[in-house]
């Protein structure tokens, strides 16, 4: 027994932990796991050196440790604070944590575009997610966003500066996964920016991992790039026989299509093992891989929402509040317009909608429903051109 | 005329060459400190009392005292010259005219610590001193003061000049050791420390200039001499940089015994206010320490009038007090408006700030753009409490200091002067043409009577 490790005790909002000297507050609340476990942005559990930057995960020490229970003054950063025997910390049930915590989320969304609606991250995006979870419905913040000169980074990276919360991951990775970084965060403040070298392409086997671990859809997929939004698709572990990585992965699928490749991420959202620029963006048929079976998705991910059969319909308010009257509409958009027909319900339609969906079903109903017009684009263009 | 231990010698001819300072009785401290053991010498500067001078007044010779010790591991000491706060300029008089000074101080320190490589990081914008404070260090060493062997004790000793590249961020110890090795400046998450693992990973210890040019008096005078000098825990001779609104400005040294009110006013300091001016508001130590209006400047929330020392500045915390710092004291006449004086500090941490954290990265940009839009008649009453709130969640929830000091003067502001925010809402026309004034900031406060 002499020679085992001491074990350290460590209270988290009130569930104690028994832990490893050395582990972080951080990964002793993912040992926890559930609500306990602060948000991190920039820390990386396989990526040496990173976190303490997004201020994101600040924890309160209500005492430092049984030798000196003492609290400490300020909030501490729980991925680069190690745990003391005794130490008692608060996450959730400090009000001072979810406040700063609030200020944290404002400070990193003033000047993130909140392009969402085009942005391929949109879905698995750690920001997003904080956002939903620790921000507030509105902004105070109302000045112009900061913008950057596009730069590109070669041809399989995309690099979106305005999204960027300069967590500093990338920069790590290619520290530690390549064997030369040629990107770094030049300039300071809130106009510094991830950028190469002189605008060097970042070239190397293992440079798409950047975009596994970018929070934000900073960086990218250009083999990807506005090709589908990734609750639509399918992911599937696969693997494959690498002679560079693992040759672990995640295919995300639409039908048979390979639509992008990613390493395997766990329940943090971080990488299991990095795989190499093949892998990645040249393997792209299914052929190429073998398939193990669907990947296992958190159900409170949007991603496994991807499925819009069988939706229920809120009730409907308006009536009830107008005193069983139905509102008048002072303009119908179904008669000036030819997609978008009442009588189609979008969770009947197998995947997505799209414009044929409408025009292909309208001649059909036609007869079904006499009082309706059809009105297909054609006609209101003919319309025009009469005029 | 208080006693004088760093300037004493300023006015004479020719003190910044070395033949001078040595007959003025220069690096005698060196003789005498090389003498001892270099455990004396920490005793010594505990003794004192010695705080340090670059802004949070941190005992230095405990500071000392927590370099780890590893065995056959460098240690290394950085002198700390990147003097960048706006209203601070009491390093640069003393490295410009008393560069020899600075030199015996730093071997005395590298002696007491251990420490054979010994760098001075200045900032880029003192783009004359470098050289200055080279020639000092060559002549030091054709003298035998430094080299191998220094005065047959074994003890070997280089000074490296080292410049900045102009960055404010610079000054906060764990950025200027990134900086020194080569690297973006950017803070470190502390723990570990610097006196673990500082400089190449190395024990290091980061001093303040006028820190290191005090042990010189220390050794000449003894430790214990030293801590009578002065009052309380506020040891010794503290250098002043005053600038703004006064008669004469420029750096005075004190011996933290006067007042506030006789250093502003007094001939021999300040020299009181140009044309008849009142005074309206003061920053006693340097830009990030909170900005304090006439009347609990001259005199604290209980009554007593305040003096130039550590404690009393800071006498009733933030909400009526405010701080030493770094000693640039810089006073507003009834003229000055607050609200442009909180915006250009505001504006000057926006552009300093490095960028690694994200409340001081995007905080400060927002607080300058609402002060902006205050100043120019453009704000809105609710964005004083934005501002408030703004400050509020930067403050303490950075890596460094730099997210207190941002947010600490826009604090004061609205604390003390929060009318003239509302009168620059109320008033946008008039506020672009005429200053809010005097006030009531000067009026006597009543004191609560002691039950």
């Amino acid at each position: 027994m002499a020679d085992e490790k001491k074990m350290m005790k460590v209270t988290i909002d009130n569930i104690t932990i028994e832990v490893e000297p050395g582990t972080s507050i951080l990964n002793a609340a993912r040992q926890i796991g559930g609500e306990v476990t602060p948000p991190a942005m920039c820390y990386y559990s396989k990526l040496k050196g990173s976190g303490g930057k997004c201020r994101t995960c600040l924890v309160e020490v209500a005492a430092g440790s049984t030798a000196d229970p003492r609290p400490m003054p300020k909030l501490v950063a729980s991925c680069r604070t190690n745990v003391m025997d005794g130490m008692v910390v608060k996450n959730i049930t400090s009000e001072k944590v979810i406040d700063a915590r609030k200020g944290v989320v404002e400070f990193l969304l003033i000047n993130h575009p909140l392009d969402c609606p085009i942005c391929d991250q949109a879905g698995e995006c750690s920001l997003q997610d904080l956002g939903y979870s620790h921000g507030s419905d509105d902004t105070r913040y109302e000045f112009p966003r900061r913008t950057f000169e596009k730069e590109n980074i070669g041809p399989y990276i995309q690099l979106h500066m305005t999204r960027c919360i300069l967590c500093y991951r990338c920069t790590y990775v290619a520290d530690q996964l390549t064997n030369e970084r040629v990107h770094g965060v030049l300039d300071r403040g809130d106009h510094s920016e991830i950028s190469t070298y002189i605008s060097k392409a970042i070239d190397n086997d293992f440079s798409g991992n950047m975009i596994d671990v970018c929070p934000v859809g900073a960086l990218t997929d250009k083999t990807f790039r506005f090709k589908n939004r990734v609750w639509f698709l399918k992911p599937l572990d696969a693997h494959r026989d690498c002679p560079t990585c693992c040759g672990k992965v995640t295919l995300w699928n639409r039908g048979d299509e390979v639509y992008r490749v990613t390493a395997r991420k766990d329940q943090w959202g971080e990488v299991e093992e990095w795989i190499c620029n093949t892998c990645r963006f040249e393997k792209k048929n299914t052929s190429d891989w073998i398939i193990e079976g669907p990947t296992k998705v958190n159900r409170h991910s949007v991603i496994s929402q991807g499925h819009y059969v069988g939706l229920k319909m809120p009730p409907e308010t308006l009536k009830r509040v107008m005193d069983g009257r139905d509102p008048r509409i002072l303009m119908e958009i179904h008669d000036v317009s030819g997609v978008n027909k009442p009588e189609i319900h979008l969770s009947e339609l197998p995947g997505p909608a799209h414009s044929h969906d409408f025009l292909e079903k309208d001649v059909t109903r036609a007869e079904e429903y006499p009082g309706h017009v059809p009105q297909t684009l054609a006609d209101v263009d003919a319309k025009t051109d009469s005029r | 005329m208080a006693k004088k231990l760093l300037l004493d010698k300023a006015n004479v001819e020719g003190i910044r060459g070395y033949d001078v300072y040595r007959r003025e009785g220069g690096y005698r401290a060196v003789e005498k400190a090389l003498k001892m053991t270099p455990g004396d010498i920490v005793e010594e500067v505990k003794k004192s009392g010695l705080r340090g001078r670059g802004g949070a007044g941190f005992p230095t010779g405990m500071k000392w005292s927590f370099l780890a010790k590893p065995e056959g591991v460098p240690r290394y000491l950085v002198c700390n010259a990147d003097e960048s706060e706006p209203g601070t300029f009491k390093d640069r008089y003393l490295m410009e005219f008393l560069p020899h000074l600075l030199i015996e101080g730093l071997i005395i320190s590298s002696f007491a610590l251990g420490s054979s490589r010994t760098y001075i990081y200045i900032r880029g914008e003192y783009a004359w001193i470098p050289d200055i404070l080279e020639q000092a260090a060559e002549e030091a060493k054709q003298n035998g003061w430094l080299g191998k062997n220094i005065l047959g004790t074994g003890f070997d000793c280089e000074i490296y000049v080292q410049r900045g590249a102009g960055a404010y961020i610079c000054g906060e110890e764990t950025a200027l050791i990134e900086s020194l090795e080569g690297k973006r400046g950017n803070p470190r998450i502390k723990p570990p420390f610097p006196a673990v693992k500082g400089l190449w990973d190395c024990p290091t210890v980061v001093n303040n200039v006028e820190t290191l040019a005090a042990i010189v008096p220390i050794i000449n005078e003894g430790g214990e001499a030293y801590s009578k000098i002065g009052v309380g825990k506020s040891t010794g001779t503290k250098l002043i940089s005053a600038c703004g609104n006064i008669n004469k400005p420029g750096v005075y040294e004190i011996d933290m015994t006067i007042s506030v009110e006789e250093f502003i006013y007094s001939d021999e300091y300040c020299g009181g206010i140009p044309n008849g001016k009142r005074l309206k508001a003061c920053i006693p130590g340097g830009s990030s320490v909170p900005i304090l209006p006439a009347n609990l400047l001259l005199k604290t929330a209980k009554g007593q009038p305040r003096m130039m020392n550590y404690e009393s500045l800071s006498d009733g915390g933030f909400a009526t007090g405010s701080m030493m710092g770094s000693g640039g004291f810089e006073v507003l006449d009834e003229d000055q408006c607050i609200v442009r004086h909180t915006l250009s500090l505001a504006r000057f941490y926006h552009h300093e700030s490095c960028g690694q954290c994200s409340p001081c990265r995007e905080g400060t940009g927002w607080m300058e753009k609402i002060l902006r839009n205050i100043e120019y008649g453009k704000g809105k009453m609710s964005d004083i409490n934005l501002l408030w709130d703004i400050q509020r969640k930067i403050e303490g929830n950075t890596i460094c200091p730099l997210g207190d000091a941002a947010a600490w003067p826009v604090a004061a502001a609205i604390r003390h002067f929060r009318d003239e925010f509302e009168w620059h809402v109320l008033n946008p026309v008039e506020c672009m043409n005429r200053n809010y004034g005097l006030a009531h900031y000067a009026d006597a406060l009543e004191v609560p009577v002691a039950v």
